[in-house]
């Protein structure tokens, strides 16, 4: 994940002029409204086709995007930024000679197209003389022309951003005038328009739409000198504008009053819950270090899942191909033979393109292949990997899993990660009762700190709110808490799972991957969950 | 097209400055064309190559800003870029901290630019690949790696009458090297201004060493250990604590510069007195742009002088509310050290752990910025001056601010960027007393 990246977007507040060249050219409020038209870009992928397979490729697809942003940014009561940004082109994929061959351009003339396709297959051909193995690609049907949507009901790129501001400047007073003494808060608003041809004989156009509403409330002790923040409890999401509307339906409240969110959030009441929690963290007491059982709140345990087990298990990563950057994996392919007891029998993880409202939903993927549903991890054991089609064939299927993805028509599509979610407990229990049955934990709400090593065994969590639970009661918030993890023996901890009552996601636009970087927006489910014995650190330090 | 030569560059701006009807319009072009290659497996698995070029222009009416960019270049499209500007500041609410332009500067050229990077071809990329995976393949190792150069310019203009152009280029190469029964892992890092400097069959043979050597770790106890840093271990989490130098934040009470009943630590003992840390666009082997993301020179200062902090980034905002200077951002960091090299600070160590590379660094609690991460890619028991055995990664929590407090030796800067630092850095091996590890990790 590629904080840095959105670190540097921030960073664009303090008059800065330079959009950063990820997100595209900036352009005016009203041109995030307009679309391509699909039989425009199907004369356009024909001519890439047609260009290619002269060329001598056996196969090639064509990705036409086009990739618009909106951010509005807020401190107090100031807008500090509104940025507009518009990426088009075309990217281009051809196999011939047995070796892939790569070539994105912006200009979407016939003849840009042509030249394009001609290069990706020039390049494929000089590849192919140092490659040792000839690309093997599982067959995806012939969709023929299709279509797929975000299921959204308010289009965010249609709201004014004169409602937007407000929205945000409404949420920043509340914050403020409950105890806050800074709060940052912005929005940030996807819509990816893709159009996929292939020479399998499909033609596929989607509307992918996402959001993301995060906020920081601080709060500040001038005597002590300390500061505390509590970042939002929002999630990145694949809907539309309605994700802030607040319904009642979605809340979550825990069994000591702390609200959640669902598939609908209200950003205003949690900034009020913000400012309130960051000052009672300023007094909170420290932890001392030790064992404890964890109640994880999904609001939590999603960054966990896609630390230790979305990232291991995918497929390039298990063979090496992201060695020099992202890292290898100890999932190794004699662990899926062996049935690995990855977690304990109530761990079921599954893969997912399919779940509505998540941030990896979309109804095919970038190579063609219609999304699906498939299990990772069954009663605790692994079974399966995430693999794209020329992957397939060394896990001996006959078929993609249809994960790939390209964050940009100039990037070349690869495997990323689906949304990959803890399945719910099959048994009845609510979060009270995971709670009733611990004599020394801790409950964890909120995702914060986050550092894992290069093959997944060894991870560090932190968190935004902490409660201690004494004898099944939770009793008061404690401060400066950090687990520790090693992958098996925590998902083999795992005593007991919320039923799907409980069930939400958490997402981030940031997972990075790939030389040069890709970032990728994936989302993971669960209910809350118990992981018992967990190595608790205190994080205090004093710099004198 | 994506290069355009001082003259071209000033006719494209001096066009959208004039088209602009806007209170003030500031103006950014630049291009670049860039070429890779990526090897994994001990095969080449993608190499491509990507040539663009993008227009900013910001403008502003009073103190509504509005920004958009485009990478067209003919009069319509020079016009159509400043119009879409124009209607967005119109649609954006006003911003109380609005700062205008900055005022016409005479920036010094700093040497951002090398020929002989800027000649890099496909060829000689396939060579290095080639160079990189040969001495692994048949030899039970197995070499991932990616070289990534490039070429291009950066010119500035503003209505104000200001104008800054400058070339330049980029080279950064790394490569992992395991062992093919996966127990050991090496690398390797170069990231250079002069493509010439370059060779990769002798820079290959570290991560080759690294990896054999490192194949029968032990395990030690986690716990406080003296360590000594290799320059690209420190420089994560050194940079990582520069991004935190922020006035603002400090004057606001919010950073670990913040001072206990407000204000900040500006002229205070923070660091051991034999920290020194500079900034200096010029420097002949770290040059970086003579002016900042806002076009505000940069200037050759101390930002750490005797362990004390001297400078703290100030945005033009803050410093006139502050009644401050406001100087450009520094784009490199230059930490002083000594003459040694890392294995002359093994030489004099009687116990301690030499860390290749560190990894994964996040920030754990901004209060004392304190950071956690793993050791990667070779970390080596050390006793009576020499490496003794190979030991298992660490995960540490530590905070760079405690770090630099702990200093026992520092040997000599060799410069660091790329993957490993988000700023040009001159940096040191650095030998410091009770590093603090906190749990092992059974990753190679």
């Amino acid at each position: 994940m590629q904080r840095r990246d959105f670190l540097a977007l921030t960073g664009l507040t303090a008059g800065g002029l330079l959009v950063p060249s990820f997100l595209g050219r900036a352009i005016a409020a009203e041109q995030l409204l307009t679309t391509l038209d699909p039989a425009l870009k199907k004369r356009l992928a024909d001519e890439a086709l047609n260009a290619a397979r002269a060329a001598g490729a056996s196969y090639c697809d064509v990705r036409i995007g086009r990739y618009l942003n909106q951010f509005v940014i807020t401190r107090e009561d100031k807008v500090q930024n509104v940025v507009n940004t518009e990426s088009t082109g075309a990217g281009i994929r051809v196999i011939a000679n047995g070796a892939w061959g790569f070539a994105a351009t912006n200009d979407l003339s016939p003849a840009g197209i042509v030249k394009a396709a001609q290069k990706a297959a020039a390049i494929a051909k000089a590849n192919a003389k140092v490659q040792t193995a000839p690309v093997q690609l599982a067959k995806a049907p012939a969709y023929g022309e299709v279509s797929w949507r975000t299921p959204i009901r308010k289009n965010a790129m249609e709201v004014p951003i004169k409602d937007k501001a407000e929205l945000l400047l409404g949420v920043n007073a509340a914050a403020m005038a409950a105890g806050a003494d800074f709060v940052n808060s912005m929005l940030f608003l996807v819509n990816e328009q893709k159009y996929f041809a292939s020479t399998d004989g499909s033609y596929i156009d989607q509307d992918v739409h996402r959001i993301w509403a995060p906020m920081t409330v601080t709060a500040i002790d001038k005597a002590s000198g300390k500061f505390r923040t509590r970042e939002g409890l929002s999630a990145p999401m694949g809907m539309g504008f309605e994700y802030l509307d607040g319904d009642a339906g979605q809340k979550f409240t825990t069994p000591n009053g702390v609200v959640n969110y669902g598939l609908s959030y209200d950003m205003r009441e949690d900034a009020v819950a913000a400012a309130k929690q960051a000052r009672e963290k300023l007094k909170a007491p420290s932890v001392k270090p030790g064992k404890y059982d964890l109640v994880l709140d999904p609001s939590h345990t999603w960054l966990t899942i896609h630390e230790s087990v979305g990232h291991p298990l995918e497929l390039d990563r298990v063979l090496g191909y992201e060695a020099n950057y992202a890292g290898t994996s100890f999932a190794t392919l004699d662990k899926r033979e062996q049935r690995f007891q990855y977690g304990s029998d109530k761990v079921n993880i599954f893969a997912d393109k399919t779940q509505r409202g998540s941030l990896g939903a979309v109804g095919y993927d970038d190579e063609g292949v219609k999304c699906k549903q498939w299990d990772l991890i069954k009663d605790g054991k692994l079974v399966d990997y995430q693999a794209i089609r020329d992957q397939a064939h060394i896990l001996g299927k006959a078929e993609s899993d249809g994960c790939c993805y390209a964050d940009s028509w100039s990037s070349v599509q690869f495997q990323r990660m689906a949304n990959v979610s803890l399945a719910p407990g099959k048994q009845k229990l609510s979060v009270a009762d995971l709670v009733k049955d611990v004599e020394n934990g801790i409950y964890i709400i909120g995702d914060g700190s986050f550092s894992i090593d290069q093959q997944r065994y060894n991870a560090q969590f932190g968190g935004q709110l902490f409660y201690e639970i004494k004898d099944g009661r939770i009793t008061r918030m404690l401060e400066d808490v950090a687990y520790q993890i090693r992958t098996p023996e925590f998902w083999n901890a795992c005593s007991a799972i919320a039923d799907e009552r409980d069930y939400r996601m958490g997402g981030s636009f940031f997972d990075g991957k790939g030389q040069p970087g890709q970032v990728s927006t994936v989302s993971h489910g669960s209910s809350t969950a118990r992981f018992d014995g967990i190595n608790v650190i205190n994080t205090a330090r004093s710099l004198g | 097209m994506s290069i355009f030569t001082e003259q071209e560059a000033r006719a494209i701006l001096d066009k959208v400055i004039k088209l602009s009807k806007a209170d003030e319009c500031t103006a950014t072009l630049s291009g670049a064309e860039s070429g890779n290659i990526r090897f994994a497996l001990n095969n080449v698995t993608t190499s491509g190559s990507v040539s663009n070029a993008s227009l900013g222009v910001q403008v502003a009416f009073g103190k509504r800003v509005g920004t958009a960019s485009i990478n067209e270049f003919d009069d319509a499209s020079l016009e159509r870029v400043v119009r879409r500007a124009e209607d967005l500041a119109r649609l954006a609410p006003e911003n109380p901290e609005f700062v205008p332009a900055i005022d016409k500067q005479a920036y010094k050229p700093s040497a951002t630019y090398s020929e002989s990077t800027a000649a890099v071809t496909p060829e000689f990329r396939a060579q290095v690949a080639a160079d990189s995976i040969q001495p692994c393949r048949g030899h039970g190792l197995v070499a991932a790696g990616f070289l990534e150069d490039g070429h291009g310019f950066v010119a500035i203009a503003n209505s104000n009458g200001n104008f800054g152009y400058q070339k330049t280029t980029s080279f950064d190469y790394t490569c992992t090297v395991r062992t093919e029964d996966g127990r050991g892992s090496g690398w390797v890092g170069r990231n250079l201004k002069d493509a010439a400097d370059f060779r990769a069959d002798q820079d290959i043979r570290t991560a080759i060493r690294k990896a054999t050597d490192s194949a029968e770790a032990k395990a030690l106890e986690p716990g406080k250990y003296t360590v000594i840093l290799e320059p690209a271990a420190a420089a994560g989490l050194i940079s990582f604590m520069m991004n935190f130098f922020d006035a603002r934040s400090a004057d606001e009470g919010r950073s670990f510069l913040s001072k206990k009943g407000g204000g900040n630590k500006l002229g205070e003992l923070v660091y051991d007195p034999r920290v020194n840390l500079f900034a200096d666009p010029w420097h002949p082997e770290a040059p970086v742009l003579p002016w900042d993301g806002e076009g505000l020179p940069r200037e050759r200062m101390p930002i750490i002088e005797g362990g004390k902090v001297m400078n703290l980034d100030y945005s033009r905002f803050w410093a006139k509310k502050q009644g401050k200077r406001a100087v450009g951002s520094p784009g490199n960091l230059l930490m002083a050290g000594g003459t040694k090299s890392t294995a002359d600070l093994v030489r004099g160590t009687r116990k301690g752990i030499l860390v290749t590379r560190t990894w994964y660094i996040r920030m754990v609690d901004p209060q004392t910025v304190l950071l956690t991460g793993l050791t990667r890619d070779g970390t080596f028991y050390i006793e009576d001056g020499q490496i003794k055995h190979p030991v298992k990664n660490f995960r540490f929590n530590e905070s760079p601010v405690i770090m630099l407090n702990n200093i026992e030796e520092l040997g000599k800067p060799v410069r660091v960027a790329g993957d490993e630092s988000s700023f040009v850095m001159m940096i040191p091996p650095m030998k410091l007393r009770d590093f603090t590890f906190t749990s092992l990790s059974d990753a190679v």
